[in-house]
Formats: structure tokens, C-alpha cells, sequence
């Protein structure tokens, strides 16, 4: 890092090219790593980059990729990911990226070529009008017609990028103002007077919030995201564990409290655990930290916590009464306002709640059905226990996306990572690489269905050549499987074109020069997934070939209360002689 | 300039009343490339009504201000406060329904006229204190400024002799200083 600083200070003062200023610029903001694919309108940047070393450019294979790449890696540490792309069809192939990474609070910066500014507007060879096309899913955009405003506009979108709410930047460069010269300096600090972030929580606010939450008898704490994005997942354990408040979390809230605590009741939402959907239903207090009261959380609005006093911590202050009407918001960044709470909030008698809640896990626990024919509940529990937890998880989008978050045992903020605003498939593949080149303390592991994975395949190229240690699961079960189980469960099991045809995943894999393994039968698994990790010196493959028509439950279904939830069908049975295998259930959590 | 556009969530109109209040929002803006398309943008993402928009410089250079007349109930009106702030070039935004302030709209109209019916016309005119700022052996246009009211009234009045063309600015407004108490 200070020999980065360095090459990036020297170099203060010198008159070079847009181009140089640009590549000089991310190395003073201490980038590592830039994913991107070159093209006619950032050929002058690439070429800049040959004489940098500091930067390592990740070559994709789609500029897809480079988007998904950069947010795993923003999510996986916590620093802004970094795009490189050109103009035109590689600026256009960025925007289901960007537009996830904002759904997603997800701090990037995306870097595109564009046309020489006398040719904007003329339709030019690979223009298009990208600052336009991404004005709503960006937090902030940037076309640059001067190159003496370029060090400026970098930091800015940094800056930007990073913090309050954080979310995507987009930065369009005209090939002509790369090739201007101009004196370069990246200033350490930028000034945007019309963004202010609010970061302190309102004492008044917080004496409220103290007073509500001093009244509870069955308190829940429903948090988000962005409790990890505020790195206060410590603060947030010693308000639990004070007030002795159960905690539930959303999908991105996943990691920030840890569930091998007593207080935690796992996720909430359509596919959340039974006891976590009936304890918000019933909680007299909610305090709402760092999440968005999402429809896939809610489901029906007006009834959900119908009964309870609402607190609402978030940064963004259009986050606060959008959705569900909230009694006490407090604006401000999460780690600070739970620190201002910490001080003055006192311990509550949740004795008979917490009990209740304990008796509902026994009732209603996670389970699933056992037997030779392998679930994909199985391989993700295994996976939890024989990581305990110590890995970061990167799961693609649909039912083996639901089976992670509810059967891996979460632990620690940052292992999990996941596209859940935009539900985007293909997610997975590209954003584990990405993450791969941030963390090297632990395992990356991918997790796709045999759908999504399809979707960003040819990322396989990119990993194998950066022979990044990463554990690609496929869960292949030969169906779209969410589509299909809302076909079944609502659309009277008219199955419409949710049936794949798939390749030999095993030789694809292997063909891209990746060891790869096929799992069939449930005795294999364990084995195998002990043999996957152990590889260290490169990724390698797994197949799981499981039962094909599972559904995940609990389910709330769409826009209805808990009252509706679908539990798991079957009831708890304990293992027993002479009950026979197939109704054996395997209770995980509870 | 002057937007008019009807989205709305539910794709019905809305109706104004005792929830879905009329509000005049004034907006100051960085004067940046593009702050006028992530606004008027963001009106259209989100499905909220203008009625009109005008825009135009300030006192300050690099500063623009814009006026949006638009409506909803509190719960939306919450949410385009602050989703205008949201935005990183905007500097300040105030909801004048809650101040009071002082509005102007400028309308042109231009009116069909014979011999007959023009000092009819120009009867109305001198009424609302309207400006001819042109003529024509067929036709006479008309300058009118005041409220909406007012500029809404001059228009009734007009619309039996023929309207040919009409074009309105959109209200500005500023908050008034003295409030009268002394």
C-alpha cells in the first residue's frame, strides 16, 4: 500500500495524458484490482496500464462478469469494486451488474469508454448515450468533458460510491478528453456541498427510541444489511444480548449476528424460518436496523408487526416510511446509532418470550427429508458444518439461493454474499471471483443452480487462469426450480418451459481446465465436499445431482401474512424403529 | 418550460383531495450536466404527477432552481422530499405548502378574432391586466402573469372566441419574508 501511495504521489505536479491521470489516479485511491475487457474507446487507457504495475487488471470474459466481479469483491471487503469497460455493447453488458450492485447498496466504480465528444450524439461506432441509460440505477454519474476534471471526478466518485447509503458510480470517458493533456493531481479530500451524509443518530431520536424499546415485553430486532455494511455487527450483538432481544435478519443481513447464539432465530420473509415470521408478527417493539422492510420481507404491508411500535435505523433517509410506517426513524450510520443506543438502553425481562420463541423452534423447525437420492439442504448443511462457518459463501439466485441462507450456519459478517434486490442469475460465478481476489483468508465457495450458472459460465476461463482457489458447487436439479415450484404450488403444476436440457457440467468444467467431480448419492457427499476444500492450488468443480422436484418451505406466499405461511408439509418425526426411511426428517435448526 | 405528464401507481388518475393534496416544491439545484434529467427521471421512475416544472437560473451562478407543482397524499409527498434530496446535485428543497409564498405563472394565448368580437377581447384584457404583445388581422396573443387561479380564469374567459395556440411557463415561487406579524 505505501509503495501504491508513493507511485501515485510522484507523479504529482507532471503534465500527462488523460489516460496516465486516470491509471495515476487509481493508484492514489489505493485500487488493487480493476475487472475489465478492453475495446476501441479505452484502448489509450489500456495502454496506460502497461507501464503500472500497482493495478492488477482482471481480463473477464464478459463485462457482466466485471460488474458481478466488483461487488463480490466490495461486499466480500468492503472497499469499492472497480470496472473497467469500453464504450458502446461494453458499457451496455455492464448494466444488470450496476443496476444490481444499487438495488444492493453495493459500492462500485464503473469506468466506461465513450465516443469522442464531438461525435456524441451522432451515432457514432459504439456510442450509446450509457450516463443516460444508468442515470436510475446509479447513485450518482458522471459524463467528464474536460480532462482537468478528471482527478476531481474520480475522487468524487469514490467518494461517493462509498459512502452514506453506498451504491454504484458510473464514470463515462470520452476518448478524445483521454488523450488531452493536463497536470495531474488527485486531491486526498473532496468536498460535494450538496451531499451530507447524516452519520450521527438525533439525541432526541435516540432518547425516543430508548423510551419505546424500555416498554417492550416481546421485542424483535429485524436487521439488514447494512449493519455489515456499517461494520457493527459487534454493536449489534451487545444490544441483543443487553436488552436479551431475539434477532432475526433479512438475506443481506445474513452473518451479522451470529446464529450459534441463542438469541438468533435465522431469517425472516417469504422463505424465513416459521419462528422468526411469527415472532415479528407478534413483537409488540420491532427495531428495524439497516434494512428496507422489502416486499419479499413484509409480504402483506398493513399486517406485518401489525401490533408493534416501529424503530427504523437507517442512513438513507427515503429508506424510513417508504414501505411500512414507522413510529421512531432515526437517520444516521448503524454502527453510531446502535453505540448511542448501547449507552442508554437498559435490560428487559423477555424471560416468557424468549421461551415461547424456544417452543416454536421445536415445533417448527428447519427440516427436510432424508434418503439416498441427495437434497440440496443436505449439502448445504454439511457444507455449514464442516466449514463451521468459516468460509464466504457466494450463492447465485432461486431455491438453492433460499436453501443457503436457511441451512448454512451463519457466523461472521461478509460470508455471505448474494444478489438479492435484483435477483439477478448468473450472480454467482463472477461474484465469487471477485471475492476470490479480495480474501484470501478463507474459502470462496459458489454456489449455483444448474439455471443460473449458464448465465456466467464463461467466467470459468477467468478463474481457471488466475487458478483462483475457489469451490464451485452446482446444484443441479434440471429445473428453473422456483418457477417451478410457484407453477406448482399456484399455477395448478402447468409446467411452463422451466424443464433444462443441460450440458455434461462435469466435462464443461473440465474442458475450461478445471478438475471437476459429479455426486449422486448422499453417502458421497460429505466425502466430497471434504476433497474440495482441500484443494488449494487452483478451483475445482462440483456437480450435485439432486432430488428434482423440492420445494423450499416455510413459505409465505407472495403479498400474504404470516398466517398463510406454508410450513415444511410433513411433521417433525423423531428417528425411531420402525419408522420408515422415507418419512425420516432431518431438524436442523431449532 | 412547462412538463405535464399523468403516471401514477395504481394507473388511474388521481384525484385531488382531502389525501391528495396540490404541493409546490422548490428545488435548488447544482446548474450540472444532466441535474434537470435525474430529476425530472426520477419523477417518472417513481410514478409521481407533475403538473408543471419550470426551471430557470438564480442569483447564483452555478445554481438553478426549479419548481415543481405536483401532488399525492403526506405518505408521497414524504417520499419525493426525499428522494429529491437524495439525488447528489441537489442542494436544497422546501415544500412551500407549508410556508407561505408568493407564486407566478406567464401564460400566451393566442385568440381568434373578428372585428366584431376584438374589443370584446380587449375588454378582458384590460380586466386581468393582460398585455397584447401581438396582432393580426384574425388573431390577437395575449400576455397574462398572476396565479394559477387568475392565469386559469383568463383562459374561460378566452376559450369561446377560439384559442388557437396557448403556452404556459409553469408556476415559480418564492417564499414570502415578512409574514406580517409585527
Amino acid at each position: 500500500m505505501s509503495t501504491q501511495k508513493a507511485t501515485g504521489s510522484q507523479k504529482q505536479g507532471r503534465l500527462m495524458t488523460g489516460a496516465e491521470i486516470f491509471v495515476r489516479s487509481l493508484v492514489a485511491e489505493g485500487v488493487e484490482v480493476v475487472f475489465g475487457y478492453p475495446g476501441g474507446a479505452t484502448i489509450g487507457i489500456y495502454d496506460a496500464l502497461v507501464d503500472l504495475s500497482d493495478i492488477k487488471h482482471v481480463l473477464v470474459r464478459h463485462e457482466q462478469g466485471a460488474t458481478h466481479a466488483a461487488e463480490g469483491y466490495a461486499k466480500a471487503t468492503g472497499k469499492p469494486g472497480v470496472v473497467l469497460v469500453t464504450s458502446g455493447p461494453g458499457a451496455t453488458n455492464t448494466v444488470t451488474g450496476i443496476a444490481d450492485a444499487f438495488m444492493d447498496s453495493i459500492p462500485i466504480v464503473v469506468f466506461t469508454g465513450q465516443v469522442a465528444l464531438p461525435l456524441i450524439g451522432n451515432d457514432a461506432f459504439q456510442e450509446a448515450d450509457i450516463v443516460g441509460i444508468t442515470r436510475p440505477i446509479t447513485k450518482h454519474n458522471y459524463l467528464v468533458r474536460d480532462v482537468k476534471e478528471l482527478a476531481k471526478t474520480v475522487k468524487e466518485a469514490f467518494y461517493i460510491a462509498s459512502t452514506g447509503r453506498p451504491g454504484p458510480v458510473l464514470v463515462d470517458l470520452p476518448k478524445d478528453v483521454m488523450a488531452q493533456k493536463a497536470t495531474f493531481h488527485y486531491p486526498d479530500l473532496v468536498e460535494v456541498r450538496s451531499y451530507k451524509p447524516v452519520v450521527e443518530g438525533h439525541p432526541k431520536q435516540i432518547k425516543k427510541a430508548a423510551e419505546v424499546i424500555s416498554t417492550a415485553k416481546r421485542p424483535v430486532l429485524y436487521v439488514g444489511g447494512g449493519v455489515i455494511q456499517s461494520n457493527a455487527a459487534a454493536e449489534l450483538r451487545k444490544l441483543a444480548e443487553t436488552l436479551q432481544c431475539p434477532v432475526t435478519t433479512t438475506l443481506h443481513g445474513l452473518g451479522a449476528f451470529p446464529e450459534n447464539n441463542p438469541l438468533a432465530m435465522g431469517m425472516l420473509g417469504m422463505h424465513g424460518t416459521w419462528y422468526s415470521n411469527v415472532a415479528v408478527q407478534y413483537c409488540d417493539v420491532l427495531i428495524a436496523v439497516g434494512a428496507r422492510f422489502d416486499d419479499r420481507v413484509t409480504g402483506k404491508v398493513e399486517a406485518f408487526a401489525a401490533e408493534a411500535q416501529k424503530i427504523h435505523i437507517d442512513i438513507d433517509p427515503s429508506a424510513i416510511s417508504k414501505n411500512v410506517k414507522v413510529d421512531v426513524p432515526i437517520v444516521g450510520d448503524v454502527k453510531r446509532v446502535l453505540k448511542q443506543l448501547n449507552e442508554v438502553v437498559q435490560r428487559l425481562d423477555t424471560k416468557d418470550w424468549l421461551a415461547t420463541i424456544q417452543q416454536w423452534k421445536q415445533e417448527h423447525p428447519l427440516r427436510y427429508r432424508s434418503g439416498d437420492a441427495i437434497r440440496a439442504q443436505y449439502v448445504i448443511q454439511k457444507l455449514g458444518e464442516i466449514t463451521g462457518g468459516d468460509a464466504v459463501v457466494v450463492t447465485d439466485v432461486g431455491q438453492h439461493q433460499m436453501w443457503t441462507a436457511q441451512f448454512f450456519k451463519w457466523i461472521h459478517p461478509r460470508s455471505h454474499i448474494t444478489s438479492g434486490g435484483l435477483g439477478t442469475m448468473g450472480f454467482s460465478l463472477p461474484a465469487a471471483m471477485g471475492a476470490s481476489f479480495g480474501r484470501k483468508d478463507l474459502p470462496v465457495i459458489s454456489i449455483s443452480g444448474d439455471g443460473g450458472f449458464q448465465m456466467n459460465s464463461q467466467e470459468m476461463a477467468t478463474v481457471v487462469e488466475h487458478k483462483l482457489p475457489m469451490k464451485i458447487f452446482v446444484i443441479n436439479n434440471g429445473f428453473l426450480g422456483m418457477v417451478r415450484q410457484w407453477q406448482e404450488l399456484f399455477w395448478r403444476r402447468r409446467y411452463s418451459h422451466v424443464g433444462l436440457s443441460n450440458p455434461n457440467f462435469v466435462k464443461l468444467a473440465e474442458a475450461y481446465g478445471c478438475p471437476a467431480y459429479r455426486v449422486e448419492h448422499s453417502s458421497d457427499v460429505e466425502s466430497v465436499i471434504r476433497k474440495a476444500l482441500a484443494h488449494k492450488d487452483g478451483p475445482v468443480f462440483v456437480e450435485f445431482v439432486v432430488e428434482q422436484e423440492d420445494n423450499v418451505y416455510p413459505m409465505i406466499p407472495s403479498g400474504q401474512t404470516a398466517n398463510e405461511m406454508l410450513d415444511f408439509p410433513d411433521p417433525v418425526v423423531k428417528p425411531s424403529n420402525g419408522v420408515p426411511e422415507e418419512l425420516l426428517m432431518t431438524v436442523v435448526k431449532g | 418550460m412547462t412538463h405535464t405528464q399523468h403516471p401514477s401507481k395504481s394507473g388511474a388518475e388521481p384525484k385531488e383531495g382531502e389525501h391528495f393534496k396540490r404541493h409546490t416544491i422548490s428545488i435548488l439545484v447544482e446548474n450540472k450536466f444532466g441535474a434537470f434529467n435525474r430529476i425530472a427521471g426520477m419523477f417518472a421512475a417513481k410514478g409521481y404527477n407533475i403538473d408543471s416544472l419550470s426551471v430557470g437560473p438564480t442569483e447564483e451562478e452555478d445554481v438553478s432552481r426549479m419548481t415543481i407543482v405536483t401532488r399525492g397524499d403526506d405518505q408521497i409527498i414524504e417520499q419525493i422530499t426525499k428522494q429529491l434530496n437524495k439525488l447528489i446535485d441537489t442542494l436544497k428543497v422546501v415544500d412551500l405548502t407549508f410556508e407561505s409564498f408568493v407564486d407566478r405563472e406567464l401564460v400566451l394565448v393566442k385568440v381568434q378574432t373578428t372585428q366584431s368580437t376584438r374589443p370584446e377581447i380587449m375588454q378582458i384584457a384590460e380586466i386581468f391586466r393582460a398585455k397584447i404583445v401581438d396582432i393580426s388581422p384574425r388573431s390577437v396573443t395575449l400576455e397574462s402573469t398572476g396565479s394559477q387561479q387568475k392565469v386559469d380564469a383568463i383562459i374561460k374567459m378566452l376559450k369561446p372566441f377560439g384559442i388557437k395556440e396557448l403556452a404556459r411557463t409553469g408556476r415559480v415561487a418564492l417564499k414570502r419574508e415578512f409574514q406580517g406579524e409585527v
